[in-house]
């Protein structure tokens, strides 16, 4: 009974048409994470972020019946969370990990009391198929067996996800730029003291990653679901922490992490016919996770300045 | 004699500038950090040209002084002057625009990343956005070391670099943001000497050409050696500014430490009792494998000290560990006798002992590194000052529970007895200036009251008024009847120090001398037997050829 299934689940189209979506909601964030990271900024805020970016997105569209203004707002609301992030964290010099707890807090009270009072306890209805982020139409593309179905039906965002990804990784291993960015995430002092500002890069980095996950809420609610539900990114942030990790603090890595993620996500929707506990395939994910930690990574080693605030003229 | 040599290039170059020939100016500037007032109008003008030293004791306030300069710190009053000009420097990037570059002591360099990257790091070729140009980033700085004579492989990590070479990676990276005033804070506090006198050439061509230096330290003999002038800082407040030609260290000692100080240790002749360490035929390795150790062999008597003199990483950090239980030795022996107290004469086979056993059996020891190993350094003084011993039944019940309040006592006495100068003993030991750290130590050794005690570069990054204490309380414990084993990198302290010197170079004892031989009789020893310098100097050569 199991393995038919599990065969004909695994070479079908829809698997890893829906593998690549999940891995692109969850790459998002994560890109988020390693540029944030790598500035030296811990942010585990990344699901509040997204969660933010859901409800705006949603809201704004069916206010202004565009869905581009909606998504402009989701990705202006996430990097306005992270701004938060980052004042706390750079400016006071606050315990960035206690800031990114208050946030994912923060975000879920928030948006769960605006939708409950806006709606009146209704919920938002399903968005109009208009005011939805499309998918591309490739032509022609599509129609190929498989591949057509993999790579070439898939939302927008996927394709600007991969975009970004390639991208951000010339960006930090290839430009001046990201030479400057892994500098302070290295040695703050270094990098102040030859003519680099910390502060600036650290801004633009936390902003970056709260940009990202606001359009990955976007993906998620305008995109995907068409709608927006309480605590909808369902930890969607988190395992994109471990992602940043599992990937060692490379976009690239990253995505390879996310992959994985994606499909034990997807995996574990389709098996539900193989008569297996739902409950039990929902761990799935998690348990290529650690199979992934074990087998492929080893040691990971973040960024020596991250988490740490920059006080100049300290020279321990 | 290289003051004439640059006097026509600085002539040259005022011409175009303001009328001053002040390079740098501070006046009246003031600074106080919670507790301490760092700079208290401090005044200080250094010629154009001219390498000046800023000297004072450890928390005198030059690197807080220099770090103002560089735009690291902020002020609360005074003014700068560069070239005549008033400015104001609210961050490196404004130094750097002034032409100011600074070699900090601990130094800002990125280890993962390579030597160019570090070196072109914010001024990179092509901007903020342009892809990194790595091609024009290594000629850049390959131009940039043979203009200089500062040769360096530019691809290397800078983890793979040794502490001299990083160093001189720090300079280039200064001349390369064109710096025309090179501030250098404590440089050779790291360095061997051969690296020290190489470190004092590149200087003396950087000033020919027309860089103004300022170099801080607190040798004396390196005051003397380098500057053309000095400043002398206490406590946060000028004490004077002298022409180097004039002065002499005696001289500047006192301006420093605010009395006179004994630069020779004044000691009677020792009176050496039985021997307590036995060291027979011991083989290590270092951590990377290599026979660090190669049959080293000799005794310490009780009443003596004996002094291990040599070029660093000869062996000395590698016997001492060994010594110490720190490290396992591959062949061997090593014994210690009691010379005095209830166990007299009793011997034990130390060997194969770890570091609590070894103190147990009455070895003390004082680490070379004394953040890394000789203390928790954010831990407070009263926990540090029984480290190591904290299961005794004086300081703990039951071997579990510590005694609070006899601790407290413990650390006040031993902080009166040693002058640790610190508002309180429950100060994390971060808080307090390497002297005082490294008095910490001391005292916590000594307290001990042992057998034979171990001084691995025990005023390394301490300032004069603490060396001459802790000298002393060395030849008080040697008159009192321990054996002391003295390992140090400096010449002068060995010499002035130990009954007799061993030698060591290449994992040997090469010879054991008298202190009256001769500086170029243990230079040669300590280079095994080639002309001084000769060895260090191919060393330097092949790790800047590393991969080029
Ligand atoms: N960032 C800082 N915060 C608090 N106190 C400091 C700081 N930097 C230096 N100090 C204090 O200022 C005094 C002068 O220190 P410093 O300028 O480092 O002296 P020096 O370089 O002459 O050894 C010391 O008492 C030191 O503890
Ligand atoms: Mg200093």
């Amino acid at each position: 009974m199991f393995w038919p299934i599990f065969l004909r689940v695994i070479t079908s189209g829809d698997l890893w048409q829906a593998s690549l979506q999940f891995a692109a909601l969850l790459l998002l964030p994560a890109l988020g994470g390693v540029i944030s990271e790598r500035s030296g900024v811990v942010n585990i805020a990344m699901e509040g972020m997204m969660l933010i970016g859901c409800y705006v997105g949603v809201v704004v569209t069916l206010a202004s019946h565009s869905v581009l203004v909606g998504l402009l707002a989701a990705i202006v609301a996430g990097g306005l969370l992270a701004l938060v992030h980052g004042v706390v964290s750079i400016h006071l010099k606050a315990d960035q990990i206690i800031s990114g707890i208050a946030i994912n807090v923060a975000a879920l009270g928030l948006t769960n009391y605006l939708n409950i009072v806006q709606t009146g306890g209704q919920g938002i209805p399903t968005l109009a198929s208009n005011l939805r982020l499309p998918v591309l139409n490739w032509g022609p593309l599509a129609q190929l067996p498989f591949l057509g179905q993999v790579l070439f039906q898939q939302n927008v965002v996927f394709y600007v996800t991969i975009v970004i990804l390639v991208g951000l990784q010339f960006l930090l291993f290839r430009t001046n730029l990201g030479l400057r960015i892994r500098a302070v995430g290295e040695h703050p002092q270094a990098a102040d003291t030859a003519g680099v500002s910390v502060r600036l890069i650290r801004y633009a980095c936390v902003v970056a990653s709260g940009l990202l996950s606001g359009l990955a809420g976007a993906f998620l609610a305008l995109g995907v679901a068409g709608t927006f539900n309480s605590n909808m990114t369902a930890g969607r942030g988190f395992i994109a922490l471990a992602a940043v990790v599992f990937g060692k603090y490379t976009p690239l890595g990253a995505a390879g992490a996310c992959l994985i993620f994606g499909l034990g996500l997807a995996l574990s929707v389709r098996l539900q016919d193989t008569g297996i506990d739902s409950n039990l395939l929902a761990t799935l994910p998690y348990i290529l996770t650690i199979i992934a930690l074990i087998g492929l990574v080893g040691r990971t080693v973040a960024p020596a300045a991250d988490g740490v605030p920059y006080e100049p003229g300290s020279a321990e | 004699m290289h003051e004439q040599d640059k006097a026509p290039l600085a002539q040259a170059a005022s011409p175009d500038l303001a009328a001053s020939p002040y390079a740098v100016e501070m006046r009246d500037i003031c600074k106080a950090w919670p507790g301490v007032v760092a700079n208290d109008h401090v005044n200080l003008r250094v010629r154009r040209g001219e390498i000046h030293a800023l000297v004072g004791e450890n928390g005198a306030g030059k690197t807080t002084l220099m770090n103002i300069l560089y735009g690291l710190v902020r002020p609360d009053s005074g003014e700068i002057y560069i070239n005549g000009e008033r400015v104001h420097i609210s961050g490196p990037r404004d130094a750097i625009r002034l032409h100011i570059g600074m070699v900090h002591q601990h130094f800002m360099l990125i280890p993962p990343l390579t030597v160019a990257e570090n070196i072109v790091l914010g001024q990179e070729p092509g901007g903020p956005l342009a892809v990194y140009d790595r091609r024009r980033a290594r000629e850049l700085v390959l131009q940039l070391s043979a203009r200089y004579g500062l040769p360096i492989d530019p691809d290397t990590r800078i983890e793979k670099l040794s502490v001299g070479l990083q160093q001189r990676v720090e300079i280039l990276k200064a001349l390369y943001r064109a710096a025309d005033i090179l501030i250098l804070d404590e440089p050779t506090g790291v360095l061997t000497p051969q690296e020290t006198y190489e470190l004092f050439d590149v200087l003396r061509a950087l000033s020919r050409q027309g860089k103004t230096v300022i170099f801080i330290t607190h040798k004396l003999r390196e005051v003397l050696d380098l500057t053309d002038r000095v400043t002398v800082l206490r406590r946060g407040r000028n004490v004077g500014e002298l022409v180097t030609r004039e002065a002499n260290q005696a001289e500047i000692a006192r301006l420093m430490v605010g009395r006179e100080v004994l630069l020779r240790v004044e000691k009677r002749p020792a009176r050496p009792g039985p021997v307590v360490l036995r060291v027979e035929n011991l083989h290590a390795s270092s951590d990377r494998g290599l026979e660090a150790l190669q049959g080293v062999s000799f005794e310490v008597h009780a009443g003596e000290i004996l002094g291990i003199a040599g070029v660093e990483g000869n062996g000395q950090s590698e016997l001492v560990e060994v010594l110490s239980g720190m490290r396992r030795a591959t062949a061997g022996r090593v014994t210690v006798t009691h010379a005095s107290g209830q166990q007299i004469g009793k011997t034990y086979d130390i060997t194969s002992m770890n570091a609590r056993e070894v103190r147990l059996v009455g070895v003390a020891h004082i680490p070379e590194d004394r953040r890394g190993s000789g203390l928790v350094l954010s831990d407070t003084i009263e926990s540090n000052t029984i480290l190591g011993r904290e299961r005794w039944p004086r300081f703990a019940w039951a071997r579990f529970i510590l005694r609070l309040g006899e601790v407290a006592l413990w650390a006040r006495r031993l902080v009166r007895e040693f002058d640790v100068r610190t508002p309180s003993t429950r100060l994390p030991v971060r808080a307090l200036s390497g002297g005082n750290q490294q008095k910490v130590i001391v005292a916590r050794e000594f307290a001990a009251d042992p057998q034979l005690l171990i001084a691995a570069q025990p005023t390394r990054g301490v300032d004069i008024g603490a060396i001459e204490f802790i000298h002393r309380r060395l030849v008080e414990q040697r008159d009192a009847g321990k054996a002391i084993l003295l390992v140090s990198a400096e010449l002068d302290e060995i010499r002035s120090l130990s009954d007799r010197i061993a030698v060591m170079y290449e994992g040997r004892i090469v010879d054991i001398v008298t202190p009256e031989a001769s500086e170029e009789e243990l230079g040669l020893l300590m280079t095994g037997g080639r002309p001084s310098g000769a060895s260090r100097e191919e060393e330097a050569q092949t790790t800047g050829d590393l991969g080029a």
